[in-house]
């Protein structure tokens, strides 16, 4: 696999014009003022509760992720282009899932098969032509871009159903200006911190015609078991909304209610971060104590938005990914600004055959997946873990897709040798609204913290780092 | 405000303020037990159970009461549902539930204590350990209420976070008097030694109020005394008719702010009208141990009051 193109220096030494004052700066602050730092920056995180919980691990279940303190950096130029790119990616998006729960336009063309909709655990059947407030079903996407080099991003994978991690692009920046406020004056760095306000008027954006003028909006969590109740309490907290779980919500004829203190209070927008399974349990899980029984009628009837809508599922599994392009040029009549990585479906006997004949150098992910698990990178994977993954893509191809191993970029990173180049990845958060698309400047940047490792996720010894984007 | 962020806070400060409860108990037995003449006929372990409420659930887990039991079971045992580990875990779970009604001085208040927490639990403590434990639990709460009161807006999350307190303050010194008055007051009546002075000195103790004492009757501890100052005596901060003042005035408030009177707001005021009607001498007449227990009822009911006008 080739080398990985550094986003501080170019393939011939030089330090990239974006990363000229950081460098220097590198260059002169004593190791051990940074180690400082660093320790500094996890007692905030500690204290302020910045934890998220490991699936799976009994031991301690609150966890930090290990954040980077030195900041990843892209142009006015880069940020415009991918900007564009993810705006018409995310309308794209919006335009496919409405289409696919009322006249399915693209299944007729062919362009996209229909068992990918029809056999798709996350289709669902009860939104067939139901209408929604506006027409708007994603309002908030997190679209997972890589680079590989100068001018080189793809879109690695597209997550519209419940997205995470938008709390710590926010909480990096804030913990960096406390941190080094001198570089801040150094460098233009676009803001971040009116995430929290771009999302608030997206979502009030999509309220039901029926709301009042200013709609009441709240966010549905699992609860403070769920890895990203930190995330929910946070964004609840710089919106200034209600942190609800469904029992504090209610049904009464199809209108939905909050219990306060004072009495009930109707609720117009629900920025849920529950999945469809348990919104519901008249309709979906009937055991689940999540959810808000009425609330799918409620839904139905107009008379509430939830954010996402339910069903957004069907445009992130990975099959679907593959037809990104020409879903994109099916709905807008434009070329795709951002590129896909290019894709082997598994199900088409010709690609299996490929992937089949070179497991050893390639990705392959299951179609159903998320967050770094079910996913084998050849390059790192023992003999038996390549085995595992033979038999199981010849057992159910459908299930899979396959991948060339990327050299993803890398940045430079405090690790205990001291700075070093690790790869990284990037997740922008792309609001939808009725009025317009918005996105800001950055996003969360996630670094596999072990040299050569390629797996950003934190649930696998992932990292964060700050993002930013020069003003000028 | 949503009827669980209410009862998060309510629920909140009354485990910090029981988990200091249980602490002042536990602290006055380790002095009592450790008087020379401590070889009374009566267990000053037993009675520490008895306080706390929880005989019966200590029953299940233990043959007798003594320091390791007790101190096991009111402390550190996940089995006791209000342990002051149990209490401390609880507070902080309801902490996070309802992190964005808390000011960042609270969270930091209850989250670090829950962290120092980890450090004594799984150890086995030597009395000096167990005492400086006993302070951190004490001064744990002072800072979580200190926190509240200095940082908090003064609006209907502030009043719930002390109705949780009150509540449970005003149950907490009720059954500390109940207590020692039987185990102290047998029949004959012999008021005066020495050892029943340590064990009044000890009742004022675990109420944090001993020199109060002296400086409001400027006498030695006299039973009745004790019950005076801990029932009606308004200026002390634990006494039923202190803690029914301020339950009184934080439901008004909030009577106020929602624009709105109920059950609550009657039952908290027919108690402060009958604290401050009723003579000490009404209430020996009528039997302490009658008054206490009747007080302790009224108190849970008004609990239940609250719980039903907002907390569902």
């Amino acid at each position: 696999m080739a080398v990985g193109f550094d986003e501080m220096r170019a393939a011939n030494g030089q330090v990239r014009p974006a990363y000229l004052v950081l460098s220097d700066w590198l260059k002169r602050v004593p190791p051990d003022v940074l180690d400082y730092r660093r320790r500094e920056a996890e007692t905030i995180f500690r204290r302020m509760g910045i934890t998220f919980a490991v699936y799976g691990e009994t031991e301690s279940t609150e966890r930090l992720i290990p954040f980077d303190i030195i900041p990843r950096i892209l142009t006015a130029k880069e940020w415009a282009f991918l900007a564009r790119g993810l705006t018409q990616r995310v309308k794209a998006l919006n335009a496919y899932i409405h289409d696919v729960y009322t006249k399915r336009e693209i299944l007729r063309a062919g362009i996209v098969p229909e068992d990918l909709v029809y056999q798709n655990p996350v289709f669902r059947p009860e939104m067939n032509g139901k209408p929604v407030p506006h027409d708007s079903y994603l309002q908030i996407a997190g679209i997972d871009v890589v680079r590989t080099g100068e001018d080189k991003f793809y879109v690695l994978e597209d997550n519209t159903r419940v997205p995470s991690g938008v709390s710590y692009m926010l909480e990096n920046r804030e913990i960096m200006l406390r941190l080094f406020p001198e570089l801040f004056a150094r460098h233009a760095v676009a803001p971040v911190e009116n995430y929290t306000d771009e999302l608030l008027a997206t979502l009030k954006s999509v309220a039901p015609l029926s709301a009042p003028g200013d709609p009441a909006v709240v966010i549905l969590t699992p609860g403070i078991f769920n890895s990203a109740y930190f995330e929910h309490s946070f964004l609840a907290d710089k919106m200034g909304v209600e942190l609800v779980e469904g029992r504090d919500l209610f049904v009464k004829s199809n209108v939905v209610y909050m219990r306060t203190t004072e009495g009930p209070k109707r609720v117009d927008v629900i920025y849920r971060r529950v999945d469809d399974d348990f919104l519901d349990p008249l309709v979906f899980h009937p055991d689940s104590v999540l959810g808000v029984p009425g609330l799918m009628s409620a839904y139905h009837a107009g008379q509430v938005t939830i954010a996402n809508a339910v069903g957004t599922g069907v445009a992130d599994d990975k099959a679907v990914y593959s037809y990104m392009p020409e879903i994109v040029k099916f709905y807008l009549g434009e070329e795709p600004l951002l590129a896909n990585v290019p894709t082997w479906r598994c199900r088409e006997p010709e690609h299996l055959k490929e992937v089949l004949s070179r497991l050893p150098e390639i990705v392959v992910k299951e179609v159903h997946g998320s967050g770094g698990y079910g996913m084998m990178v050849g390059p790192a994977a023992t003999k038996e873990t390549i085995e595992l993954f033979r038999n199981k893509l010849m057992r159910e191809p459908e299930g899979f897709i396959a991948q060339p191993t990327l050299a993803l970029s890398t940045c430079p990173t405090f690790v205990e040798s001291g700075i070093a180049p690790r790869h990284v990845d990037l997740r922008p958060y792309v609001l939808n609204g009725r009025d317009r698309v918005r996105v800001v400047p950055g996003g969360l940047t996630r670094v596999a913290l072990n040299e050569g490792s390629l797996v950003v996720n934190s649930s696998q010894g992932g990292g964060t780092k700050d993002t930013w984007v020069l003003d000028r | 405000m949503l009827s669980r962020t209410a009862a998060n806070l309510y629920w909140l400060s009354r485990s910090m303020e029981r988990a200091e409860c249980l602490a002042r108990i536990l602290d006055a037995t380790n002095r009592l037990t450790s008087l020379p003449q401590a070889d009374s006929e009566t267990n000053e372990w037993d009675s520490a159970i008895a306080t706390a409420a929880c005989a019966e659930a200590f029953r299940l887990n233990y043959e007798i009461a003594n320091e390791q039991t007790v101190t096991e079971f009111l402390a550190f045992s996940p089995y006791n549902p209000s342990s002051i580990l149990n209490c401390i875990e609880t507070a902080r779970q309801n902490a996070r539930a309802v992190r964005t009604a808390l000011t960042v001085e609270m969270w930091d208040a209850i989250n670090g204590a829950w962290h120092e927490l980890k450090r004594f639990e799984n150890r086995r403590l030597n009395r000096d350990d167990f005492s400086r434990f006993l302070t951190f639990v004490k001064d744990a709460s002072l800072a979580y209420d200190g926190s509240a009161y200095r940082t908090m807006l003064r609006n209907d999350g502030y009043w719930f976070s002390r109705l949780g307190i009150l509540v449970e303050r005003a149950d907490a010194t009720a059954r500390i008097l109940d207590v020692k008055y039987h185990v102290l007051l047998p029949e004959k009546e012999r008021v005066g030694g020495q050892i029943d002075y340590f064990q009044w000195a000890s009742i004022l103790r675990s109420v944090s109020a001993l020199t109060s004492y002296y400086w409001v009757y400027k006498e030695s501890v006299k039973p009745w005394l004790v019950a005076d100052l801990l029932i009606r005596n308004p200026q002390m901060p634990r006494s039923l008719a202190s803690c029914y003042e301020n339950l009184t005035r934080y439901l008004d408030d909030l009577a106020q702010f929602y624009g709105r009177q109920g059950h609550s707001q009657r039952l908290a005021r027919a108690m402060l009208t009958k604290l401050s009607n009723t003579t000490m001498d009404e209430i020996f007449q009528g039997g302490l141990h009658e008054f206490i227990q009747s007080f302790i009822a009224e108190n849970n009911r008004l609990g239940n009051a609250i719980t039903e006008q907002y907390l569902t």
